[in-house]
């Protein structure tokens, strides 16, 4: 079959898996006890095995497998997490990362695991071994190596039956039979001991079968589920009694090692082929087909999502059609109020949210939320923090916030090393910290949020901050600025020194962050997505890194204001509060209009004058209308003829002709399919 | 033996310009435009065409005409070239001919300067008629527009 075709599918699917793994075991690590965020992981890399199975990635699945052994300990409460633990199965992820990834490059997704598979191994082996026997020292003997021969896999009715049984208050042993190797006829023998447990109660499930132990295809052991009424050791003397029976073991099960029992027994089996005899090893594989065909199956059953992937220019295309739509509607709209016909109305308003929906969907389909970029952080800030043996908490907000598609692709490296810089540099050793006084565990705050037409995301650590005098020095040192250049400058412009190409102010120098390169490449590359970087820092209190980055398309909520006959949108999400003011609270200062604003003063600014309106001047008015803006934490307020109301813009430029106008973020066409522009709030706020 | 092109016809006054056809999307008659502020002298702003945004350019303007009020015979003529699209305002548009590219002579140095680098040339269409060829590429480029702006200041 060619599986071409899937790759895609399956490749997607994997990320989305190995992404949900990672967040999953961050999780738990935080809180170990939580048994249901082990269930999700454990789905999780049950699901990755079997597709990974079904396309033929052996070495992919063959390591989930062996994440899953470990997590079904975790889950039946057999193994506590610890930390030795969780970085294997990190190790894990990331071996498996490295194989999808290889796997998207064309690759075969070959690896070599074997040092994680021997030490997710030793975890299964070590604490299974002792917790098992642990658990059922009371069954009296040994049991440690029925799993390793006596692999019998339980159907899922043979499974329930016993549960029952052991519900109902029947025993259920689980019982490994060895005859003598000279033994002449095994198969009698065999018979012999069946004979016997079928008088006293009912074998629910053997290995080899029935049939084949008839037929004498078996070594010289057979192992088998047994519901009866007698004691373990009843059964263990009866069948000893048997001659030429070389060992007997009964164990005594109740649900928990039932459980157990039937999920490890064949993992086992498994993962020890090659120590196994010869006809074991054949069985072995046959469970392992059989393993496998049954997670396929399972998998095909139960897609966790499904995607295409659709060209960006095909989203475009849609997009402007849809925009086209949402203007007639609009008309329609106008034109439905006008002729006031009762299934007109009903018509178009049914139109209207049917369009409204369709709307939501395509803006969907190009926005993305941040966290598909931020939801790899969380897991390496933690293995930095590790490594550097600091503590520290990442804190993400905003994680919702949409930006669009082509935006989220890039702005990842430049995050990344943001935050590497952060917890390098930014935040301090816990010596230090205890010694500032400070909460032993640093604290990196990852903000987004929209502001105007931009979207911001905000890397904020409560760190020693930025010593202005460092990075004067070292500026001085690299040959960035002169003495004389460095003493007139505000600690804004010396910050910024950090993105100056060639400069690295870790005193050691890590191979985390600081080589030098890095910082100017991080500004480069926001300043090509039309984006600024700044910097905020108080010695001592730490630092804040704040990205604004455009919101290049999309359709948004505005506030449509009137000037003279001229039309404009205000973002909404820039509006602060509009209102009145009389003419005669505005006061002139220092050449500059003020109003006062709750409790301070803000800049007052007239659209009239900064767009050259010519046929109105609020001058005249007694009262004028004024929408209060922000930009980040500062305000200021502009004047307008009147409100229009608030409506549903699509962003659109301005065409690519004309240079790009100080004050406009584009343009949007009404609903009687005028062209307004839209404010850019954030050019009249420096 | 030049090749044969089609020419739309428009004029501003009197005179008669010509651009070719495959670069005019489409000619609409005058539509509300939306004035955008702190542009070039020129630039009369934006309209709605059919969803599209398009900046539109006064001709007049840009060739140091006067201005005229509109009628009904102005027109917009939409053109695209290089994913640029602009819409010019013309008095009217209302011929389509055919021309031999063996017809259109070079400007004539008497025109000179900034202007004559929009001329393609002049065409001869008759004895009387002269139709003066644009040449877009050169209309449509936009540094020339910066340095043009930072020249009117």
């Amino acid at each position: 079959m060619d599986m071409n075709q899937y790759l895609a599918m399956f490749i997607d699917e994997s990320n989305d898996h190995l992404q949900s793994l990672n967040e999953k075991i961050l999780e738990l690590e935080s809180s170990p006890d939580d048994l249901s965020i082990v269930q999700v992981i454990f789905r999780s890399a049950h699901t990755l095995k079997g597709m990974a199975a079904t396309m033929g990635f052996e070495d992919l699945s063959s390591l989930t497998h062996q994440m899953e052994n470990v997590l079904d300990l975790v889950r039946n409460d057999k193994l506590k997490m610890q930390d030795y633990i969780f970085d294997t199965l990190f190790q894990s992820l990331d071996a498996l990362q490295a194989m999808v990834e290889d796997i998207t490059e064309g690759g075969e997704g070959k690896a070599d695991v074997s040092p994680i598979v021997a030490s997710l191994q030793s975890i299964v082996k070590g604490d299974f071994v002792s917790t098992k026997s642990a658990s059922i020292s009371s069954a009296d003997s040994t049991t440690t190596n029925t799993s390793d021969e006596g692999a019998i896999h339980l159907d899922e009715f043979q499974y329930s039956v016993l549960e029952q049984s052991i519900s109902e208050g029947h025993k259920v042993n689980y019982i490994d039979v060895a005859i003598r190797e000279d033994c002449q006829l095994k198969a009698a023998r065999a018979y012999l001991v069946f004979d016997l447990l079928e008088r006293y109660g009912e074998v629910v499930k053997s290995n080899p079968s029935v049939q084949d132990i008839e037929q004498e295809k078996f070594d010289r052991s057979f192992s088998l589920f047994y519901i009866t009424q007698k004691d373990a050791s009843e059964i263990k003397g009866l069948i000893a009694n048997l001659s030429e029976i070389d060992t007997v073991e009964v164990t005594d099960l109740d649900h928990d090692t039932l459980k157990q029992l039937s999920s490890d027994v064949r993992e086992t089996a498994i993962a020890s082929v090659s120590e196994v005899p010869k006809a074991d090893e054949a069985k072995a594989a046959a469970v392992h087909d059989d393993a496998k065909h049954n997670r396929s199956g399972a998998h095909s059953g139960s897609t966790p999502s499904r995607t295409i992937r659709v060209d960006i220019d095909r989203l475009d295309v849609l997009m402007n059609l849809l925009s086209e739509l949402l203007i007639d509607r609009s008309r329609l709209e106008q034109l439905a109020a006008e002729v006031k016909r009762s299934d007109l109305t009903e018509t178009v308003e049914h139109m209207s949210r049917v369009g409204g929906d369709l709307q939501n969907i395509v803006l969907k389909l190009r926005m993305v939320p941040v966290d598909t970029v931020f939801n790899r952080f969380p897991r390496m800030v933690r293995d930095l923090a590790k490594s550097l043996d600091k503590k520290i908490d990442l804190i993400i907000e905003g994680a919702e916030t949409e930006l669009d598609r082509t935006v989220i692709d890039e702005i990842g490296d430049p995050l990344v090393h943001l935050l590497r810089n952060a917890v390098d540099h930014g935040v301090e050793s816990t010596v230090e910290r205890i010694a500032a006084g400070k909460p032993e565990i640093g604290t990196v705050h990852l903000r987004a949020f929209h502001s105007g037409n931009h979207v911001f995301i905000e890397i904020q650590d409560d760190g020693s901050g930025i010593d202005r005098e460092k990075i004067l020095a070292k500026g001085i040192k690299n040959g960035i600025v002169t003495e004389a250049e460095g003493a007139l400058m505000t600690d804004e412009q010396v910050y910024m020194l950090l993105f100056a190409a060639g400069f690295s102010t870790a005193e050691i120098i890590s191979d985390i962050s600081g080589r030098g390169v890095g910082l100017d490449v991080v500004k480069s590359k926001i300043e090509s997505l039309n984006g600024i970087v700044s910097v905020e820092s108080t010695l001592g209190k730490g630092t804040k890194f704040s990205v604004q980055l455009p919101l290049t398309l999309s359709i948004i909520s505005a506030m449509l204001v009137k000037v003279g006959t001229e039309k404009y949108a205000i973002p909404l999400s820039s509006i602060v509060e509009t209102g009145l003011i009389k003419q005669d609270k505005v006061k002139n200062v220092h050449g500059y209009t003020m109003i006062s604003y709750r409790d301070s003063s803000i800049p007052l600014l007239s659209l009239a004058k900064l767009f050259d309106v010519p046929d109105y001047d609020e001058s005249d008015e007694e009262e004028t209308e004024i929408v209060v803006i922000r930009k980040g934490d500062r305000l200021a307020a502009i004047t307008v003829e009147d409100f229009i109301g608030q409506s549903e813009i699509v962003i659109k430029n301005l065409g690519k002709y004309l240079p790009p106008v100080q004050g406009i973020a584009g343009a949007t066409i009404l609903g009687d399919g005028q062209v307004a522009l839209i404010i850019d709030s954030n050019a009249f706020i420096k | 033996m030049g090749e044969e092109l089609k020419v739309i016809v428009f004029k501003l006054g009197e005179e008669e310009y010509g651009i070719e056809v495959d670069a005019v999307q489409t000619i609409e008659r005058m539509m509300p435009i939306t004035r955008v502020p702190k542009t070039l002298s020129f630039v009369k702003g934006v309209i709605n065409l059919r969803g599209v945004v398009i900046p539109v350019i006064e001709l007049r303007g840009r060739f140091g005409l006067p201005s005229v009020e509109y009628t009904d015979q102005t027109r917009i003529i939409i053109v695209s070239m290089n994913e640029i699209e602009v819409g010019f305002i013309v008095d009217s548009a209302n011929d389509v001919i055919d021309l031999n590219s063996d017809l259109i002579d070079a400007p004539p140095d008497v025109v000179g300067g900034v202007k004559a680098k929009y001329l393609r040339g002049v065409a001869r269409v008759s004895e009387e008629r002269l139709l003066v060829m644009l040449n877009l590429s050169e209309e449509l480029n936009r540094a020339e527009i910066s340095q043009l702006e930072s020249l009117e200041g």
